[in-house]
């Protein structure tokens, strides 16, 4: 039970925390304002995809999302995805692959395919694309986006890895 | 052939990472909204309901007293100075017909007032307790409306005028008129044994990068306004809030972080002078973003302008003449107005060789969206004309249209009277072309496509048909002896350098490839670079990102710069290893006598000459101006499938060919090619306006369709060299030309699948089905 309505308790990446919040306050503005800056403002209307986060490993568009309604849940934004020293799998790609332009998109990208590898076990082209259109980008074209989450996704179907999705800490 | 030039390149014609994809791939604070205070104000504006109305009153006394409200902005308390907001050369080639705040209101989406809250919510509030009395006065709705006698003129004050001496007559809602003649139009086409007359229509676009418009202003310990801001163009964004405000250049910072693209949409000032306002009235920090809404409403477009074509031809191939006469919407406000409508000719006509030639462009007022700098840039406009009435000239004589293409396309060494009559507000530049590789994009696009295979469009049937189109296109690289770019470099201790440019990456990538060609001039690695660019109080002037110039000009400045540091990393290094200058060189990061017997690291040359003797900083410094524009020359091709039951186009595949000289970072190239592209395609598909009483009706992602990766047809981007003698390391621009080819290219496929020749896009399945049911077999 909640015990003050104008806090909100849930894990993000990995760490419970309680934040003050207000009824009418967007999960995005939270997350910004305490320092969550990969996740972005692109339309405030469920659009454009900037804003993806993970609540319980699905892709959710922060800008439409109470605060409130994390309670209890497990919000992962773009800060718990890779290192400067270590960059998940799919980051490295993108990065080598010249895919980041503005990058604006980025984050909310990364975040859609880790809800796809979370939550799916074979990647047809057609599953991908259903996971990634709520993420616009106008940059790219998404030729090269597409062409470095894919090498990401056969090498995890050729793999054989399930679920576990979480392509953020390669071994390699 | 000689010798590839670019095959001892080491940095430059490899696609190098781009420096900053590892902070944005993780997220880490890079741009505008990222750097906002906690305790900054939040901004807001109340904007014009009218297409067109005077403000009789405005009544903020109530706003005023709202909760967190620290400030209001309206016309009766801020200076009525008249400016452009088009980030321009200066004098701009505009007119100054634009107020922070002005008592009449000349589209939905003008502004009325604005509020500076602790909160967003405050803010909205506040702006819903102004009291605004309106005088609705008759609106201007189209082109048509605003060129008719007595038509409602849209800037009646006193204070409208053009800074320097070009055509413009507000009273005739006439923003710019601009022309040129070159041997005889006329007599071209009565040579002619086919004559063509065919008027185009473009529509309206946003430019929808996924980063809104935002700035914001803070006043430093100093007491000086500093501005971080999204825009394409940091120092006339100082120049123009410092007129603007009334105060002096000296007292404003302008900072462009990371930008989330801008395609044209930010070589405007449409936020900064009301956040630097908002700064100093309150002390505090301003911040301001748009809307997805605002941005679409408010925010700059892509101009609609009708194109006529005439043109002539001989049975033989030759072009007799080629007429262009444009009409340009530039909507309620005049910037890039008379530069858009220049070069609808200056970057389209050039392309084919044709004696008689005739172009005037106009441009007008009305009470819809306001234009502004858009990638294309008045090409894109043009081209969809040009390149349907090609076609329509090669089917005339019976020919091929490649065919037709391949033996008219201007090419190296030859010239435009084009070229010297049209410049930007004022008259152009003669120029020959260089570096031309169109005859190859050409031939590897058809292959590409597979356009031997393609099939007269009589000869098909059924209900879903298929088509092959293709367009020939150019573009430029900068504005010459207009655009100016400047770079510095300098030498740190560990063989690092600091590459300080004014000019603008707005995630083009550009910082990456002035790091590349410096690096390539100091014959050391991308890596050692620190690239900082656009800080109006760090970095060198540049003009910014427009015109296809960074690469091509500010490049040449960063390669002068890094040439400059050479000189002196070679006088230095030749002291230490007490060597006359002329018997050493740089190679891999030292200098080294010719035989690479004696060498001395950049890193110890660089402790030597800030510690040990003789002591000074290592620094090159650079500007450059262009004394032409080479263009880039590019082919498109498309395969589609129209559904002739329902009028629907599935693109099948398009293959966008690129001869941008030498690709200073080909995966940067393919990158800006192939999301040029999608953009045209999206652009000629589905994207439009839709309007009522001169408000947009669409005004959102949801009903305003810009192509997602579900979307996206298989695009092909081949890159197709050339070299530009007079470009850094050979190169010329990527970026804008690409955006110039789907709607023509569809245009024509589309043609070519069903007989159907439409004159104006985006091509709907209702404007397609329509035009397919009215041909005659």
């Amino acid at each position: 039970m909640k015990q003050n309505p104008n806090t909100v308790s849930f894990t993000l990446n990995g760490e419970l925390k309680t934040f003050a919040t207000e009824p009418n306050e967007k999960l995005l503005a939270l997350l910004r304002r305490e320092g969550y800056k990969g996740t972005k403002y692109g339309c405030g209307q469920g659009t454009c995809g900037a804003c993806t986060v993970l609540m319980d490993d699905r892709a959710v568009y922060a800008c439409l999302l109470y605060a409130m309604q994390a309670e209890g849940r497990d919000i992962r934004t773009i800060e718990s995805i890779g290192t400067f020293d270590k960059p998940s799998e799919l980051q490295q790609e993108l990065i080598q692959g010249g895919a980041v332009q503005c990058g604006f998109c980025i984050p909310g990208m990364i975040m859609s395919a880790e809800a796809l590898m979370k939550a799916e076990t074979t990647f047809d082209d057609d599953i991908v694309r259903e996971y990634m259109d709520g993420n616009l980008c106008r940059c790219t074209g998404y030729e090269k986006i597409w062409a470095a989450l894919r090498k990401v996704l056969d090498r995890q179907e050729s793999a054989g890895v399930q679920g576990s999705g979480a392509s953020s800490h390669p071994e390699s | 052939m000689s010798q590839d030039p670019t095959a001892n390149f080491k940095q430059v014609n490899h696609s190098v990472t781009k420096v900053d994809a590892r902070q944005l791939a993780l997220g880490k604070p890079s741009y505008v909204a990222d750097f906002a205070p906690a305790d900054a104000l939040v901004v807001k504006m109340l904007w014009s309901p009218h297409p067109h109305a005077r403000i009789q009153s405005i009544d903020v006394s109530d706003a005023e007293k709202m909760p967190g409200v620290k400030a209001v902005l309206w016309h009766g308390n801020v200076p009525r100075i008249a400016h452009c907001t088009a980030g321009q050369g200066f004098p701009e080639p505009s007119p100054y017909d634009t107020f922070m705040f002005d008592t009449k209101v000349r589209f939905v989406g003008d502004r009325v007032a604005a509020v500076a809250a602790e909160t967003e919510e405050q803010a909205l509030a506040a702006l819903a307790r102004i009291k605004v009395k309106y005088e609705i006065l008759q609106p201007v709705l189209s082109i048509d409306e605003a060129m008719a006698d007595g038509a409602p003129v849209i800037h009646d004050e006193p204070e409208a005028h053009v800074p320097i001496p070009i055509p413009y007559e507000p009273k005739k809602n006439l923003v710019a008129r601009v022309g040129c003649e070159a041997g005889d139009f006329e007599k071209g086409l009565k040579e002619a044994d086919f004559a063509f007359d065919d008027t185009y229509e473009t529509p309206y676009a946003q430019h929808c990068p996924i980063e809104p418009y935002v700035s914001l202003a803070q006043i430093d310990s100093a007491g000086r306004i500093v501005i971080t801001t999204s825009t394409q163009v940091p120092f006339h964004c100082r120049r123009i809030v410092a007129q603007t405000l009334g105060i002096p250049v000296q007292k404003i910072r302008v900072i462009k972080p990371r930008i989330g693209g801008g395609f044209g949409s930010k070589q405007e000032i449409l936020l900064e002078d009301i956040v630097a306002m908002f700064a100093l009235r309150t002390g505090r920090p301003c911040f301001w973003q748009f809307t997805r809404e605002e941005n679409f409403r408010t925010g700059r477009t892509r101009h609609p302008i009708r194109v006529r074509i005439r043109a002539g031809v001989k049975k033989d191939g030759t072009i007799t003449a080629i007429g262009m006469d444009c009409w340009n919407n530039t909507g309620a406000y005049g910037g890039h107005g008379l530069t858009v409508v220049s070069c609808c000719g200056s970057k389209v006509l050039p392309l084919y060789r044709c004696e008689n030639i005739h172009f005037l462009g106009k441009v007008y007022y009305t009470n819809l969206p306001v234009g502004g700098a858009y990638r294309g840039f008045g090409a894109t406009q043009a081209f969809f004309g040009m390149e349907s009435t090609v076609d329509k000239m090669a089917e005339a004589i019976g020919m091929d249209p490649l065919k037709f293409r391949q033996l008219n396309h201007i090419k190296s060494g030859e010239g435009s009277p084009v070229f010297a009559a049209l410049g930007e507000g004022k008259e152009g530049v003669p120029m020959t072309v260089g570096s031309c590789a169109l005859g190859e994009c050409i031939v590897k696009g058809a292959e590409a496509i597979g356009w031997k295979n393609r099939a007269d469009w009589r000869r098909k049937s059924g209900r879903y048909r298929r088509g092959i189109g293709m367009a020939a296109l150019m573009q430029g690289s900068s504005i010459p002896h207009i655009d100016m770019g400047g770079a510095s470099i300098k030498i740190n201790e560990d063989g690092s350098f600091n590459l300080l440019v004014g000019a603008t990456d707005l995630g083009t990538g550009s910082d990456t490839v002035l790091a590349q060609i410096a690096a390539e001039e100091l014959a050391t690695t991308t890596d050692k670079m620190i690239v900082y660019s656009s800080d109006t109080d760090m970095t060198p002037f540049d003009v910014g990102a427009y015109a296809s110039s960074t690469t091509y000009l500010s490049g040449e400045a960063a390669r002068k710069a890094a040439a400059d540091a050479k000189r002196q990393i070679l006088h230095t290094g030749a002291e230490m290893l007490n060597l006359p200058e002329d018997q050493v060189v740089c190679k891999d990061a030292h200098v080294q006598s010719r035989d690479g017997q004696h060498k001395v690291s950049y890193s110890d040359i660089a402790c030597y000459s800030l510690y040990s003797k003789n002591q000074y900083q290592i620094i090159g410094t650079a500007s450059h101006i262009t004394q032409k524009s080479p263009p880039p020359f590019a082919a498109h091709f498309a395969e589609i499938e129209v559904d002739t039951w329902t009028g629907n186009i599935k693109v099948l595949k398009y293959v966008s060919t690129i001869d941008c000289g030498t690709a200073v970072n080909p995966a940067l190239c393919e990158g800006q090619t192939e999301g040029g592209t999608l953009n045209g395609i999206s652009y000629a598909l589905t994207e439009q306006y839709l309007f009522r009483n001169g408000r947009m009706t669409n005004a959102s992602f949801t009903d305003y369709h810009i192509f997602s990766m579900r979307d996206k047809p298989p695009i092909q981007a081949i890159i197709v060299p050339s070299y530009e003698e007079t470009g850094p390391f050979g190169a010329k621009s990527v970026s804008e030309i690409c955006i110039n080819g789907p709607a023509p290219v569809f245009g024509n496929a589309i043609y070519n699948a069903t007989g159907a020749r439409l004159n104006e896009f985006p091509f709907t399945p209702e404007k397609v089905l329509k035009a397919i049911q009215a041909v005659k077999r």
